[in-house]
């Protein structure tokens, strides 16, 4: 594992990555000084519909309101979205593979059968089961997406325990009297953060794509909120008349994602040494 | 009164009758099978044997750290200080862990986790067991790598394990176990990793120590040299049980089990015949027996060049021909 400047910069994919990840983490920050117009209030229905030009660099949508402001303000619900739930999902996931792998026997039987049956029912089916009883909008996603995604944490988190509790420090540690939280999560978990980094990352990236497949369902964001998905939603019925609607909201999705995933893999090369040996 | 003198004759550590398995789906391996000894205050003992002997198995069983399932502490009593400590909660364990009994590992190189500093790691120690604040616990850190004769202590602390070699990251695994002035050190092969010259370093360490801090040192090895060196009373284990137990100076010139005779015979002497190669060194003929599936009768007795068929009928018990030599031989009388 070596976090020098000549081993990243080696990494193009983390290079990319972190570029484009930082680029639209800027637009999030800065969409207020960066937006040319309101995202909301600046409709004008006598620019309905505009195709790119000067004035409206990605063009209008129906309501005559700006797409690059309305894209720029929208990489905010879905950062804000992406962190938050998968932060919540690692937390329950972490814990709970800490658990299962430090403990074994029926607390592991326990916490296995239930991420089984969490992965066993297709993600956007469950997260929609779950809007559908607590209604749309943006707190409900982030609860939503937030507890029903963990399974992956919860057994990679496991598997890493798994081969971590028989290393021969956490046994001096449980020779030196430490008790089992204190080890579970001062020996081990320090020890097994880098894989739960790597998939951390990758799952924001999922938490995005979740987030805009629910807004396009109309049970995500509500608008007027500006929200990728929600905005590839209102530009269903015109994709042949007016296709820039949808193409910059779609790209901004594809664009993040890629970059979050390119950031994923990155940093996966970077902390495994074998590969990092290797070239 | 008579309460305190009772108290006062008992020996600190008594393993009595212990026996331990293994349950694998290849049947029930019995890997300490009925042993007892006892070690008094201040007393270095040493447990020799070859691997699979149980002598690991025995010391982990008094830690109980042995993994359960598929460990199991069949039967026995393990007293410590009066404690039975197979009775207590882990709890209580856990309070005894590294405070009154520590132990030390063979792998030095693995045995520090990777991730904190020397110092961090040694302060913990002291907080955990001794309620100390950070600042106070990292000082006395500093004053145990001073201890055990780590140069600049005070710069080594904050260095991480992996700037440290082997032998340096061992004194620093006795610092730790030493840290909270332990009654019992118990020493798992705790040169077998090192180099032969960092081993002497090592021994002497552990001797000067025992000076100062004067703890009872239960010594595991596979190593006759170090045995020689450290301790004042040896067991000799095979397969599972003890064969010998005798004074230091009996194994060595008058041992009386076959098996602590052959292995006597297979270590090279300087200035012997076999060290310039006109004489082959002796050997001990054969393997150490699966514990799953243990010869009936004396378990040596497929080895032994003495065996008789009297050796297979029936355990052999533990005979005591000398005061404070045993012996677990039907023929040992005779040979």
């Amino acid at each position: 594992m070596s976090f020098s400047w000549k081993n990243i910069k080696r990494r193009t994919n983390l290079l990319i990555g972190s570029a484009l990840v930082m680029f639209v983490a800027g637009m999030a920050v800065f969409a207020p000084l960066l937006a040319p117009y309101h995202p909301t209030e600046d409709a004008n229905i006598l620019y309905s519909e505009e195709p790119p030009c000067e004035q409206f660099w990605f063009g209008t949508d129906i309501q005559g309101r700006d797409i690059l402001s309305r894209v720029i303000y929208g990489s905010r619900i879905s950062l804000s979205v992406g962190l938050f739930t998968q932060f919540m999902n690692s937390v329950i996931g972490i814990f709970m593979g800490l658990m299962a792998g430090y403990f074994g026997k029926w607390i592991d039987d326990l916490i296995m059968s239930i991420t089984n049956i969490l992965l066993s029912i297709p993600t956007l089916v469950f997260a929609l089961a779950v809007m559908a009883l607590m209604g749309p909008g943006l707190i409900n996603v982030f609860i939503a997406l937030g507890v029903t995604n963990w399974s992956y944490t919860c057994r990679l988190t496991r598997s890493q325990v798994l081969s971590a509790k028989r290393l021969n420090y956490v046994m001096a540690a449980r020779a030196l009297g430490y008790g089992k939280f204190r080890i579970m999560f001062n020996q081990i978990l320090p020890n097994i953060m880098g894989p739960i980094l790597v998939i951390s990352t990758l799952g924001v990236a999922g938490a995005i794509l979740l987030e805009a497949a629910l807004s396009f369902l109309g049970l995500g964001v509500q608008p007027p909120t500006p929200s990728w998905g929600g905005m590839l939603a209102g530009a269903r019925e015109k994709l042949f008349t007016a296709p820039w609607i949808s193409i910059y909201p779609g790209m901004a999705i594809f664009l993040t994602v890629l970059g979050l995933n390119l950031f994923g893999d990155g940093l996966r090369d970077l902390l495994d040494p074998h590969i990092t040996q290797q070239k | 009164m008579t309460e305190l003198s009772n108290r006062t004759k008992r020996p600190l550590l008594e393993v009595d009758h212990l026996h331990t398995s293994f349950h694998t789906f290849d049947g029930v391996v019995k890997a300490v099978n009925d042993v007892s000894f006892a070690m008094n205050t201040r007393e270095t003992l040493g447990i020799v044997g070859e691997s699979g002997s149980g002598k690991s198995v025995t010391a982990l069983s008094i830690m109980r750290l042995l993994k359960s399932p598929p460990a199991r502490i069949e039967k026995g009593r393990i007293l410590f200080d009066s404690i039975d400590l197979l009775e207590i909660s882990m709890s209580r364990m856990r309070d005894i862990r590294g405070n009154r009994i520590s132990m030390i590992f063979q792998e030095p190189m693995t045995s520090l986790n990777p991730l904190f500093s020397v110092g961090n790691q040694m302060s913990e120690m002291f907080v955990r067991h001794q309620g100390l604040t950070r600042r106070e616990a990292w000082n006395r850190s500093v004053e145990m790598l001073e201890k055990v004769q780590i140069p600049s202590p005070g710069k080594r602390a904050r260095e991480f394990p992996h700037h440290m070699s082997g032998g340096m990251r061992q004194r620093v695994m006795i610092a730790m176990a030493l840290a909270c002035d332990p009654e019992i050190l118990i020493a798992d092969e705790p040169t077998t990793a090192l180099d032969v010259t960092i081993q002497a370093q090592v021994v002497d360490l552990m001797m000067k120590l025992r000076k100062d801090y004067g703890a009872a040192i239960l010594m595991i090895t596979h190593d006759l040299g170090v045995i020689a060196e450290i301790a004042r009373r040896v067991i000799v284990m095979y397969a599972g049980q003890v064969v010998e137990e005798a004074d230091v100076i009996s194994i060595f010139e008058e041992p009386r089990h076959p098996y602590t005779r052959s292995l006597l015979k297979s270590i090279p002497k300087l200035g012997d015949a076999s060290t310039h190669g006109r004489k082959r060194l002796q050997e001990i003929k054969g393997i150490v027996p699966s514990l799953a599936d243990l010869p009936a009768g004396c378990h040596f007795y497929p080895r032994c060049p003495h065996a008789d068929p009297i050796c297979r009928q029936g355990e052999i018990a533990l005979e005591e021909p000398a005061v404070g030599h045993r012996v677990r031989c039907i023929r040992h009388a005779g040979l």
